[in-house]
């Protein structure tokens, strides 16, 4: 039997606990359904208040986050989370608005999304920008569904493929696939960029366009970035942009300037919306000037002008092509889009140039520091993440096993095993909320790992081993598909 | 103000290292014509600022706590939550990590997810749940692109009731449209009377999925048993879109048959936050497992011989299967699924029923009150539970304003989406209206001229 470190709340449950309880009903009773439309039993837990709220404390010391340490997961831009940002997104207005109300009763809120709607546009160079999707790779399926229906609507029927390069983020295939297009892989070149002729070989008449990650997963600027752009153009392709990167680029380049048709916000990343252990994320797309009818439905909009006395009326209004509505309601909006409202204004056009030039500097500095201890296949000047190999010639030592023994100094490991163009990768992102002493460390810790590694290679291959857990065995999980728990009593007859 | 924690004598220090002389040299790769642009954007305001402005902002706003009395629910539902929920959340352990890739320091974010899983499979009577989805619209897509995979693309007909909520068929026809997928069923001459087994006549041998609402979106409670059982005899899945306050009181979706069970879990703990981020669940049979989309815990053993639990059936997913994964889907509502736990536990078994029975009993008492006024009257005789149709004397849209002039949200206007319905609002009534809130809503309608 396995050691039990923390019992589920099923396990916790004693009949008859009581926790929160409702107030007697105040209306005259009626009776309840007929019998055969009720449920026979509530299989539920029952736990009074303080057993709940030390089960989840318990439970919150096992995980390690950003508020613990450093967390430098690439591609996933875990920077500090203020916590302003948890206070405005609770203020009671945000909080108790349903979102059916009549338009004339939540001007504050559609005003704070008509700005954010503005101030990305602004940010990233596009006419039109969508609040409604709801992480990146929804904004992404968003955006493939309005390069289809361009297409569409031009009568164009032949494309159906996409470019899509080697170092892509999976959720770009996987987005192209729920469209039924085919994927055509375009490599990276030595220095990491797009490589051309690959590219040119592959613009024709039959593509819907291209998504790129840009900086790629690599970290690297592509240095061609006007000329693939220009060849997926000349070909009648649109150019969809994968915004997970754009921590590296406020205020530094707009990707609509450089001709990008379409490309997603990850809300979540770029702009300090917490991940809350996996979600809930917030994907806006932005769309150049000849997709903009087709954003998904409804927009926020004026839909009265206002004068120096009066406020406009904002509302909501359908663009005439739209693909349709991307999910119930209109967006992320308390857990999302509040948080980066308040996030963007307090950092101001300079404050966002400087959070782009300090997650640059963070990642080449650790780029610098690392250089002479792990190999760098690309080895220029990146942006905000760079990726090495976690390996070491002679040894057995894997990415996997610097990942684990980074967890015995404290820190979250960096992303492994992505991009899958670099061997044993660990991909590095800083984020521009960190010290130089906590980079500092970490390095130091990657420097002691690699020596571990020669000198003693089976505490590196055995960690972690200071954590609350160790190794998982994740073949008996999938092999077992143990996925849910019951109450005590009921255990039985549920296996 | 900026978070940026390095002084100007470590960052000259760092560019030292780097090789470079200023910030701005790290950006040379970047095309000189477009680098470093001017934003046209507010100037940066302080802490002290941003929070005024934020409060002044969301004080224009009427909310359902300070200003209105709301009958409004349609698909998002104005509850009590209890102030543990909060707490928990707000511990930055939980909402300040990432997706639990790493099952050593994540195993908080994964027994609670796990735990969620178990809390929606015994909530609903399914065997299986994943770790959530974005609402309860796309949980909705989502078990259309279950069934579509599950007969591999032979089966292209979705049969939605006209009373699932027109947010979601919108948002599955959304989804569909790369797919072919045929729909049956519409709202634009909705029958009434018509009950689930009517959906049978545009059942066939070419359906792959059967879509119906728990209680339907007009609030009626039905046994889907009959239909779930015709459906299966023509070789079709059953999804069920059901209410999880409704399901705390109600037979359970799995008794009745149905193969998936999806829907909105706000309800659970979720403030109404305008619409978002809410909580899709998605519970099926395990048979269905390998063709779920969305991230799934299990439980497992670590190496030092202790219970633990990782995401598991990750082949399914995107990184690793790409153009031929089950959906792109990264990210669940992890926090939010935290939410509904910490609810449903600190509610407990006990709370929970109370929830569901005072939700009942006041949607009945408002029910026989409302009905009693001259004009109005109910538009149906099937049982309901907490939202019922109440058929007015002239446009709902009318009846709305007048009531909003008297500082009370009235229902949803079903005109809106079912034009043969403009004189039906659908009221909503849960545990936070209280009888004088009732009675003030009946008094008012009396004297609506």
């Amino acid at each position: 039997m396995a050691t039990i470190v923390e019992p589920t709340i099923f396990e916790l449950s004693s009949p008859g606990r009581l926790g929160v309880t409702m107030p007697a009903s105040d209306v005259p009773e009626v009776a309840l359904p007929p019998k055969d439309l009720l449920r026979s039993e509530l299989p539920l837990p029952e736990l009074a208040e303080v057993d709940v709220v030390r089960h989840y404390t318990k439970l919150s010391k096992f995980n390690y986050s950003v508020d613990d340490g450093f967390y430098p997961l690439g591609s996933c831009t875990m920077k500090y989370n203020p916590k302003i940002n948890e206070d405005t997104c609770r203020l009671p207005g945000y909080l108790f608005t349903h979102p059916l109300q009549p338009v004339e009763t939540v001007q504050g809120n559609l005003a704070l999304m008509f700005e954010l709607q503005d101030w990305l546009k602004e940010i990233s160079g596009f006419a039109g920008v969508t609040l409604q999707p709801a992480a990146g790779a929804h904004g992404e399926f968003t955006g493939v569904l309005m390069m289809a229906a361009y297409h569409k609507l031009r009568g164009d029927t032949k494309r159906t493929k996409m470019l899509i390069p080697d170092a892509a983020h999976g959720t770009n295939p996987a987005s192209v696939g729920m469209l039924g297009y085919s994927v055509v892989t375009i490599p990276s070149d030595s220095r990491g960029n797009v490589d051309l002729k690959a590219l040119e070989a592959a613009c024709d008449g039959t593509v819907v366009g291209m998504m790129l990650t840009n900086p790629n997963t690599l970290g690297m600027f592509d240095e061609n970035i006007e000329k693939v752009i220009a060849l997926v153009h000349k070909c009648g392709g649109l150019m969809y942009g994968d915004g997970a990167n754009l921590n590296a680029l406020l205020g530094i380049v707009r990707p609509g300037d450089l001709g990008f048709d379409v490309m997603h916000f990850n809300l979540h990343k770029t702009f300090s919306v917490p991940h809350g252990g996996g979600g809930p994320g917030s994907g806006p797309v932005g769309v150049s000037q000849h997709l903009v009818d087709f954003l998904p439905s409804p927009l926020v909009g004026i839909i009265e002008e206002g004068d120096d006395d009066t406020a406009p009326l904002y509302g909501f209004i359908s663009p005439k092509n739209s693909i349709g509505r991307m999910k119930a309601f209109h967006g992320h909006f308390g857990g999302g889009l509040v948080r980066a409202y308040t996030y963007i204004a307090m950092h101001g056009p300079d404050g966002l140039k400087a959070i782009s030039q300090y997650a640059v500097l963070n990642a080449n500095y650790l780029q610098a520091r690392l250089r002479d201890t792990y190999h760098i296949p690309y080895d220029r000047i990146c942006m905000h993440e760079f990726v090495m190999e976690g390996q070491f010639a002679g040894s057995d030592i894997r990415a996997l096993d610097i990942a684990k023994r980074l967890m015995d100094y404290k820190f979250h490991p960096p992303t492994n095993y992505f991009p899958l163009i670099v061997h044993e990768a660990l991909m590095i992102e800083p984020t521009e909320t960190e010290n130089k002493d906590t980079l500092d460390r970490f390095a130091d810790a990657l420097i002691k790992i690699a020596e571990e590694a020669k000198t003693q290679p089976d505490l590196v291959k055995n960690a972690p081993s200071t954590t609350p857990f160790g190794r998982m065995d994740e073949v008996k999980a999938a092999r077992e598909l143990v996925l849910c728990c019951w109450l005590p009593e009921n255990y039985e007859e549920m296996v | 103000m900026t978070y940026i924690p390095i002084s100007p004598k470590e960052r000259d220090a760092m560019l030292k290292t780097v090789g470079v002389k200023s910030l701005d040299d790290l950006f040379e790769a970047i095309p000189a014509k477009h680098r470093f642009p001017k934003l046209d954007l507010p100037p940066a305001l302080t802490e002290m600022e941003a929070a005024a402005h934020l409060a002044d902002m969301a004080s224009s706003n009427e909310n359902v706590r300070e200003h209105l009395i709301s009958f409004l629910g349609a698909g998002a539902y104005h509850h009590y939550v209890p102030s543990v929920v909060d707490h928990m959340l707000r511990r930055g352990e939980f909402f300040t990590a990432y997706t639990p890739y790493q099952p050593e320091i994540s195993q908080g974010t994964l027994q609670a997810i796990f735990e969620y899983q178990s809390l929606m499979t015994n909530l609903t009577g399914m065997e299986v749940s994943n770790a959530s989805h974005y609402d309860g619209a796309t949980a909705t897509a989502e078990a259309v692109n279950l069934a579509f995979a599950q007969f591999r693309g032979k089966r292209k007909k979705v049969v939605m009731s006209p009373t699932v909520h027109p947010q979601y068929r919108e948002v599955i026809r959304t989804y569909s449209q790369g797919m072919g997928i045929e729909e049956a069923g519409d709202n634009s001459n909705v029958d009434l009377e018509a009950g689930p087994e009517s959906l049978m006549a545009l059942v066939d041998e070419q359906t792959m999925l059967v879509v119906v609402q728990y209680p339907d979106f007009f609030g009626r409670i039905y046994d889907y048993t009959k239909l779930i059982d015709d459906a299966h005899a023509k070789g079709a899945l059953v999804c069920i879109v059901a209410n999880p306050t409704a399901l705390l009181m109600l037979k359970t979706p799995a008794s009745m048959g149905a193969d998936i069970v999806v829907g909105e879990a706000q309800p659970f703990g979720i403030p109404l936050w305008y619409g978002g981020p809410y909580l899709g669940f998605f519970t099926t049979k395990k048979s269905y497992v390998h063709k779920m989309a969305g991230r799934l815990i299990g439980e497992t053993v670590d190496a030092r011989g202790q219970r633990s639990y990782v995401l598991t059936l990750t082949a399914r997913e995107q990184h690793i299967k790409r153009e031929r994964a089950t959906s792109n889907i990264c990210t669940n509502q992890g926090l939010l699924a935290l939410c509904a736990s910490v609810y449903m536990s600190t509610l407990g078994k006990t709370g929970l029923q109370q929830v569901a029975n005072l939700c009942y009993q006041k949607a009945h008492y408002a029910a026989s009150e409302l009905s009693k006024i001259d004009g109005f009257g109910l538009c149906f005789s099937e049982p309901f539970f907490h939202e019922f149709v109440l058929c007015c004397p002239k446009p709902a849209s009318e009846v709305n304003q007048y009531l909003l002039d008297n500082g009370i949200l009235g229902g949803y206007d079903l005109g809106k989406d079912y034009p043969s319905l403009a004189n039906y609002l659908l009221v909503a009534v849960t545990e936070m209206n209280s009888k004088d809130e009732i009675d003030t809503l009946v008094e008012i309608l009396k004297e609506m001229e």
